[in-house]
């Protein structure tokens, strides 16, 4: 038996053990978002008329064990230079300083700081939401729910634009935009226990 | 035009009018499309401003409306009929009237419905007065929404055209041809004696 062969026989034996490994390694993993799954979208309102947006890059880190979800968190950061808007000239506008202030202020962040179970599957997230330099502290309801693999976690949330300074001066005028914004997010992830 | 002119002989009927209805939804028509015409040129290069999304809504408010009073408007001409053109007109002028007055209708409805079909394949539904949203005429299209908005354009302006020449024909009736052609479409006293007015 040459060397050579030892080391192709012994290939698939080392490529098992190192799987194994890994496999062991994964339910210590943080889980992990599943961004083509996952979305955080908003409406806004001008004079009653809906315009859909939505963040197209955000991360989540999360650790979540339906088990005891008092003990998890969810950290959401959201990447706000990456907001979509159906028109050239709303996307324009939207980085400006009387909005999102992108240049200053590129990322908006949730953090909770308490998860508290409604019932199985339902949760209501509390904790902090910056975005635009200003803080909120908002309750979030989130309903999880599980199929092959897949954790997702899903809700919607008024926000008030003007508590974040988001469409300032001549925009503060609330009968031409609203000051009520929907947001809407489902996120998708990977690497969470079975409820 | 002296062939338009009233035959000096000719006995002078009484003028019978338009329905006070068909006056009313008239110049009101005339003064909301006359208003939804002018914010129309001026919004359509305003930038962004919370001044350009005030005026779009309120155009499209107005566009709606002008529909729905047209459709009205249109079902009561249909039950009353309105005064018949004089006879002493010639024929090619009654002709010209009634051509003008049906592509006007036409266009009363065309032009707010091209409006409508541009707003939605814009991606912006129409939220009447804010509150009634109306379905979207098509999707969502970029390409769709810049031609539907020429041709919401090009019918406009081709109303206006239609405006002017409507508005010449009454001027003319009513200040060089001196008749009471006009006088049936204006507000005021009943059973107007026609005579007065020509001395």
């Amino acid at each position: 038996m040459t060397r050579r062969n030892v080391v192709v026989r012994l290939l698939p034996v080392v490529v098992a053990a190192v799987l194994a490994q890994a496999r062991a390694a994964a339910p210590v993993a943080e889980p992990a978002l599943v961004a083509a799954q996952s979305e955080i979208s908003f409406v806004s309102h001008q004079m009653g008329v809906p315009i859909d947006g939505r963040f197209l890059k955000f991360d989540a880190h999360v650790q979540f064990d339906p088990k005891a979800p008092q003990k998890g968190r969810f950290l959401i950061d959201v990447d706000v230079t990456s907001v979509s808007l159906p028109t050239s000239d709303a996307m324009e506008e939207v980085v400006k300083p009387a909005w999102f202030n992108s240049r200053n202020f590129p990322a908006a962040r949730f953090a909770s700081s308490e998860i508290r179970a409604i019932d199985k599957g339902h949760y209501e997230i509390s904790g902090r939401l910056e975005i635009k330099g200003q803080s909120q502290d908002v309750v979030v309801p989130v309903a999880i729910t599980q199929s092959a693999g897949v954790t997702t976690a899903a809700g919607e949330i008024v926000l008030h634009r003007l508590a974040f300074a988001i469409g300032d001066g001549e925009w503060r005028d609330t009968s031409v935009v609203a000051d009520n914004v929907e947001v809407k997010f489902r996120l998708a992830l990977t690497g969470i226990a079975p409820l | 035009m002296a062939d338009g002119k009233i035959p000096a002989g000719m006995p002078v009927e009484p003028v019978r009018r338009y329905t006070d209805m068909a006056i009313a939804l008239h110049w009101l028509l005339a003064v909301a499309l006359l208003a939804a015409f002018c914010v129309g040129l001026y919004m359509a290069d305003l930038k962004l401003s919370p001044t350009r999304i005030r005026l779009f809504n309120w155009h499209k408010w107005a566009g709606i409306s002008i529909l729905v009073l047209s459709a009205f408007r249109l079902a009561w001409r249909l039950a009353h009929r309105p005064p018949e053109e004089p006879a002493y007109l010639p024929a090619w002028q009654r002709r010209l009237a009634g051509g003008v007055h049906h592509l006007l209708y036409l266009l009363f409805f065309l032009v707010p419905i091209a409006g409508w079909a541009h707003s939605s394949a814009a991606g912006f539904p129409v939220v009447w007065f804010g509150v009634i949203h109306l379905p979207d005429l098509v999707s969502p299209d970029k390409q769709l929404a810049e031609t539907l908005g020429d041709v919401h354009a090009a019918l406009a302006f081709s109303m206006a055209g239609l405006v002017s020449l409507h508005v010449a024909g009454a001027l003319q009736h009513r200040f060089i041809l001196k008749d009471n052609i006009v006088q049936r479409m204006l507000p005021g006293r009943r059973a107007q004696d026609s005579g007065e007015s020509r001395a």
